[in-house]
């Protein structure tokens, strides 16, 4: 069976105004099946954002891709805009980072979501208002709500409303970048819970974008680790937390203080990821890498298979096959 | 470092601070009635020299308040704030100074907090020249040792740079250098990690946690238990400006007691996916602080509450489940 949505050689660059060019996202290849929750994790300037941003064709006039996106088999970032368009919103959806502060502060939050459902054809007038108020109940929103305001929504309600407005034209896979960073934890818990939920009802496949590695664990099956515009390691949550095959996987866990780990030493990464405007050569983590050794500042490690949907771009992986990386 | 003999450095007792909420002019013509956020609402807790406490909370729960009015950054409505033995709420602003050096401040977000247009170098003898302190070789030596403190060596290289020449994780440091070049006895830390890439935040925790080794205070102000737990060694819960729970970080992590702190707890992700758990998660948002609840201001959202608690303020005191001195709760129900 096809995957949902099969993410292949994916490249994009930008355009410097100094001239010059930014290698952001750099080959990556991934796949998601309808009502499977993904996460893409990975620090500041990773691609991650970028990555998510080419597959709803929203990347700025000065980027340019290479590789495909294939949705049900089909390469939607064959011929451009027109290629993209009819499958933006219809068939995938993105709830972006700080969506909650981006609606129209001088019209009623109601009207802002009948607004897509008018332009894509869904509905309607009264039509359309009745679906808003039956997406906002079911995103936990009192139906009533639609006629307000957005500065008489709190953060949390505004993030649940921008989550209906991506649902507004039913798509089959969400993309939410950082959905709840600027949000409380109890709030972050209560969106989370919805986005699993919605996934479950709707067999909407999620794709969870955040540095956030204890958001992943608790809502994704599966997870893409990012760095310096490539994958790291993919493969299920489990398989990345406990038997990791990248250093970075390893130490991004290790970086992240765990409620009840009292014991555990939280330790952070040296140094900083390589710039994106040069020409990277070997593996991009070995100047922070713990493990490195000898072809790793020269070679390029390719994403190889590890496991069972479990691959890793680590030389370590050639010579140890059993040991963790 | 001075200190006033042996007793807590900081003693903050009965802390209210307020905000007026503008009524506007129609408001006031209407002679409606004055309206005030109570931001902190009686809170008292001590912190020792070397000791970390953490203000845990939502936003709005008034840790950034409590914060500011220690640091006499807005005025306390009543309440003490003993600094070394001293009452400093009140104090004015002349006697305030010498003691302001002495208690410093590390904000959240390091591309805010550092001109842009001044080098390392000015950004960390402000302080020194704003208290007219050293001459210019002592000065530059208290420099050095505060950047190499922030773990910025050799500090010889980074005097001369501009925040934009910086990581996110070492303007930081610089902040936390220009901090420290007073050698205060009092550092707050308000959310010192969280705009900070997961790798670079530990380096910076485990820098505020070695300045403990020479007596420096820190009260952490933070949202995010995970840290709290791992590097404070005292926990504060606190709800729409009350500490609702206080006690050692093991005993507040492994052994709550208040229901609010045992839902938060159990709303923290965990690292490891085995451990996923059902979160208890408490429905609708934390009232906002000017009309607080009657009674326990979190009963509305309580999944224990009783009748009673619409009508009784429960006092913070030790719970029966508590297993350690100093650990107490705000509940009657515990």
């Amino acid at each position: 069976m096809t995957p949902l949505l099969e993410v292949d050689g994916l490249n994009v660059w930008f355009d410097l105004p100094g001239g010059g060019e930014l290698h952001a996202v750099r080959g990556i290849d991934f796949e998601l099946d309808a009502g499977e929750r993904f996460g893409l994790v990975g620090e500041s300037g990773c691609g991650k954002t970028t990555a998510i941003l080419t597959m709803m064709g929203l990347l700025p006039p000065n980027a340019s891709v290479a590789g495909e996106v294939r949705l049900g088999g089909e390469n939607i970032l064959a011929r451009g805009e027109e290629s993209v368009s009819p499958h933006r919103w219809n068939d995938i959806a993105m709830v972006f980072q700080g969506a909650m502060n981006a609606f129209n502060p001088v019209q009623t939050v109601g009207s802002q979501i009948e607004e897509p459902m008018r332009l894509h054809g869904i509905a309607e007038g009264k039509n359309a208002r009745r679906q808003v108020e039956e997406l906002f109940e079911r995103v936990g929103i009192p139906s009533d709500r639609a006629s307000r305001y957005p500065h008489e929504f709190s953060g949390g309600m505004r993030q649940r409303a921008a989550i209906a407005m991506a649902l507004a034209c039913e798509p089959k896979i969400l993309l939410a970048d950082e959905p709840t960073t600027a949000l409380d934890v109890m709030v972050q818990a209560q969106i989370l819970e919805l986005l699993s939920s919605l996934a479950t009802d709707f067999d909407l496949a999620l794709i969870l974008v955040t540095h956030d590695l204890p958001i992943v664990a608790h809502v994704c099956d599966r997870a893409a680790v990012m760095y310096a515009g490539v994958i790291a390691e993919s493969g299920t949550i489990d398989d990345l937390f406990h038997a990791p095959r990248h250093p970075y996987t390893r130490l991004l866990f290790a970086a992240t203080p765990d409620l009840h780990a009292g014991g555990d030493r939280v330790v952070s990464i040296p140094g900083a990821p390589p710039r994106l405007d040069q020409p990277i050569v070997g593996c991009p983590f070995e100047p922070r890498c713990d493990r490195a050794f000898e072809p790793c500042p020269t070679v390029t490690p390719a994403l190889k298979r590890v496991g069972d949907r479990h691959v890793a771009a680590c030389h370590l992986n050639d010579i140890v096959r059993e040991a963790t990386a | 470092m001075t200190t006033n003999g042996s007793g807590p450095l900081l003693e903050v007792e009965n802390l209210v601070a307020r905000y007026p909420v503008p009524r506007w002019i129609v408001g006031a013509l209407q002679r409606r009635p004055k309206l005030y956020a109570h931001a902190v609402d009686g809170i008292s807790f001590s912190l020792r020299r070397g000791e970390m406490l953490a203000l845990v909370g939502e936003s709005g729960c008034g840790k950034t308040s409590t914060a500011h009015a220690i640091l006499r950054l807005i005025e306390a409505e009543s309440g003490s704030i003993r600094f070394d033995g001293q009452e400093i709420a009140g104090l004015p602003p002349r006697a305030l100074r010498p003691l302001r050096r002495r208690m410093q401040i590390v904000y959240q977000d390091p591309y805010e907090s550092l001109d842009p247009r001044f080098r390392v170098a000015a950004t960390i003898e402000e302080p020194l020249d704003v208290h007219d302190i050293g001459s210019r070789a002592e000065r530059r030596t208290e420099m050095l040792g505060a950047l190499e403190l922030a773990g910025l060596t050799p500090p010889e290289l980074y005097l001369e740079r501009y925040p934009h020449e910086l990581s996110g994780g070492q303007r930081q440091r610089v902040a936390i250098a220009a901090s420290l070049v007073l050698h205060p006895d009092l550092l707050v830390a308000d959310e010192p990690v969280s705009m900070l890439d997961v790798s670079v935040r530990a380096g910076i925790l485990a820098i505020l946690d070695s300045l403990r080794d020479n007596g420096l205070a820190i009260l952490m102000i933070t949202h995010d238990l995970s840290t709290a737990a791992h590097y404070a060694d005292r926990i504060a819960v606190m709800y729409l400006g009350r500490i609702v729970e206080e006690g050692t970080a093991h005993d507040v992590v492994e052994n709550p007691q208040h229901p609010y702190t045992k839902a938060l707890l159990s709303v923290v992700p965990k690292r490891d996916p085995r451990e996923r758990t059902t979160p208890q998660i408490l429905r609708g948002e934390t009232p906002n602080s000017i009309r607080i609840p009657s009674g326990c201001r979190f009963h509305p959202r309580c999944p224990i509450a009783i009748p009673e608690c619409r009508n009784v303020d429960p006092e913070l005191r030790r719970p029966a489940g508590a297993t350690a001195p100093g650990h107490r709760a705000a509940c009657i129900r515990v």
